[in-house]
């Protein structure tokens, strides 16, 4: 991974703010640590990181240019104790001590409802506040940090091997995503090489992670339309994944697989083999529920034109995954700035316009497709070799960059790791940052009762999100 | 379409793994939990009231399995329901983030007697990998008394199944 980092003045940091407002880069993260504020930026495939120096705890805020960075501001100073100077948004946001006051929202016969952080069903904690002009939603804020954990203080002083578990948790259903992001940005701060076949077997790992939660989601999406034989037929594809996972990498989910240097362990034995009947089964199940979506008018009515996220706010806040490109942003990280071995492999980033809940069950739908092929394409060209190779001892200080594409689309992460070989501060921006504040976007304008339809087909995390 | 698939589904026969062993280690944490007369009103159904106290939702990617055609939680009378109040057992995941203890006390004081907390996952013990965490309190025992802790990282749906099943023997035994 290349990247390129400058240490600025306020007049460089305003700049690359500036830049960000007109759209001339994307805003990969924006993250602090005490008297230090870091910016990390993309445009076409090239990363830079800008770190500004500010002893007094006080930088100049990016929120006020570029409306995305505004939750990640706030969240540094909650995490890090810095001040985003002329910020439209000072509220805590991860720390959360007394009442919270809420944007207003006023006129005639509106009313407000709260919802959680504890839900209905079996979900992550987060605080929902609609105001509704009768079954239309005029507003909804969400409030959230109830899965607030800690992790970058937990990862500052931890051993590698720590803040890989730790990295692993940041979000359990993107567990592998992370341990790869995490991974990466190691090996990338020593200049670690990694063996071809761990970076192949890694990517199995990561496919067979996306098909675990595309398949769910693709079912959950329809059973809050009530239409459960679509839930209980996907539930079924999903749980043969998970078995296969397990019997391939000893872990239902594949926690801990993944360590910098390479894989905790190999392929099973058996596990090709597994793979194969995985391949064959949801390759003689799944076009069927495909065609079963399709038509059925009465599941259609509810996902098709509900929940419509424009291209425009996608670009803006440089959606990932199937967010981004279910309105039309072609973005993925396996491609731009892509990382090996998908040079190698062949498959598609599907990509429509529409932006509705619809759009957004067929970008998982392709991406199904395109996974199960990646599955084979890997087993096929799997090299042999060692799946692990020892890391370089660190000698000085070191700062390493990754940019992994997870199922809920690109996860950024920084690590700097100090001259006695552990980290010295750790950053893991989620996907969901990003596409939360879009999910208030979509509902604007629907009614309450297809909340649960918007919110899963964006499935944003709480926990990745809460870190 | 829909037809075709329900067809098939009703002559293919059940799909459902056979009901894992009880676990034993749990029906002796429970033996004192569980008194005879929340057993006579019990019968052999509890409904469960899940809670995610901060945890990184792998917990409940399993938890979420149990409903699923293979491990079919109902058919042991067991079921997920809404809302605390109509809820037996709090099924409680996670480190319990400061955030969330309010939320996770308000959540049993809203559950009516008789009723049992179920702590499930390695951070709803002691915290797991975020034990000494600022941000956490630290296991679902520092804010609530737990009945029986299910462990894993996340336990798979199978271990979630047997330390269930206990709590269902101890009560209607």
């Amino acid at each position: 991974m290349d990247w390129t980092p400058s240490i600025v003045n306020r007049q460089g940091w305003e700049q690359a703010a500036a830049s960000l407002q007109r759209g001339e880069q994307s805003l990969l993260s924006l993250w602090g640590e005490p008297g230090v504020a870091h910016l990390a930026l993309i445009e076409s495939n090239k990363i830079s990181l800008f770190r500004f120096d500010c002893a007094a705890g006080v930088f100049p805020s990016v929120g006020r240019l570029h409306p995305p960075a505004i939750r990640l501001e706030r969240a540094m100073q909650d995490l890090a104790g810095l001040q985003a100077e002329g910020a439209p948004d000072s509220r805590p946001w991860l720390r959360h001590a007394g009442p919270y006051p809420f944007l207003p929202a006023e006129g005639e016969s509106l009313h407000q409802i709260p919802v959680g952080p504890v839900h209905a069903g079996i979900i992550e904690p987060g605080h929902f506040r609609f105001t509704a002009n009768g079954e239309t939603v005029v507003r909804l804020e969400a409030r959230l940090g109830y899965a607030h954990k800690g992790i970058d203080a937990l990862m500052a002083g931890a051993s590698l091997e720590r803040a890989a578990s730790l990295a692993g948790r940041v979000s359990g259903d993107s567990t592998v995503a992370y341990a790869i992001a995490f991974a990466q940005a190691v090996e990338n701060a020593l200049g670690a090489p990694v063996p071809a076949r761990a970076l192949w077997l890694r990517a199995l790992a990561a496919e067979l992670e996306r098909l675990a939660n595309h398949l769910g989601d693709i079912g959950a999406v329809c059973n809050d339309a009530s239409f459960s034989i679509m839930h209980a037929s996907c539930g079924l594809l999903r749980e043969h994944v998970l078995l296969a996972a397990n019997a391939c990498f000893g872990h239902r989910l594949m926690m801990d697989v993944v360590v910098p240097g390479g894989l905790r362990s190999d392929l099973a034995p058996e596990g090709a083999r597994e793979l194969n009947a995985l391949l064959a089964f949801i390759r003689r199940r799944f076009p069927e529920l495909v065609d079963l979506y399709d038509n059925t008018a009465s599941l259609k009515d509810r996902t098709v034109g509900t929940g419509i996220l424009s291209h425009a706010l996608a670009q803006q806040f440089a959606a990932g995954g199937y967010v981004g490109r279910a309105s039309g942003r072609h973005f993925d990280a396996r491609r731009t700035p892509g990382y090996a071995p998908y040079g190698t492999l062949q498959f598609e980033v599907p990509s429509v316009q529409a932006g509705d809940v619809n759009a957004r069950v067929w970008i998982r739908i392709r991406e199904v497709e395109q996974s199960l092929a990646l599955v084979e394409q890997i087993l096929a060209g799997l090299p042999s070799g060692a799946s692990h190779s020892a890391l370089p001892t660190a000698r000085s200080t070191s700062e390493g960059v990754a940019l992994v594409e997870g199922f809920r689309g690109d996860i950024f992460a920084w690590v700097r790791i100090g001259s006695d070989g552990r980290v010295e501060r750790c950053h893991l921006r989620d996907p969901s940052w990003f596409q939360w504040p879009l999910l208030e976007a979509a509902i604007e304008g629907n009614i309450v009762a297809d909340f649960p339809l918007c919110n899963k087909s964006f499935n944003c995390s709480y926990s990745g999100h809460d870190l | 379409m829909t037809f075709k698939l329900m067809l098939r589904n009703f002559v293919g026969g059940p799909l459902t793994e056979a009901a894992p062993p009880v676990d034993d280690a749990a029906l002796a944490e429970l033996a004192a939990q569980v008194n005879q007369a929340s057993r006579a009103r019990l019968g052999r159904t509890l409904s469960i009231r899940e809670v995610d106290a901060g945890s990184c939702n792998g917990c409940e990617l399993e938890i979420h399995a149990l409903n699923n055609v293979l491990y079919d939680l109902e058919r042991f009378g067991l079921r997920f329901v809404a809302s605390p109040r109509h809820a037996d057992v709090l099924l409680v995941t996670g480190p319990v983030t400061k955030n969330m203890r309010e939320a996770l006390e308000r959540t049993y004081k809203a559950t009516p007697d008789p009723k049992w907390v179920v702590a499930v996952g390695d951070c709803a013990r002691n915290g797991g990998v975020f034990a000494g965490s600022a941000a956490c309190v630290g296991g679902v025992s520092a804010v609530l008394a737990v009945d029986l802790h299910i462990p894993g990282c996340p336990p798979s749906p199978t271990a979630l199944l047997s330390g269930l099943l206990a709590l269902v023997e101890s009560v209607s035994t």
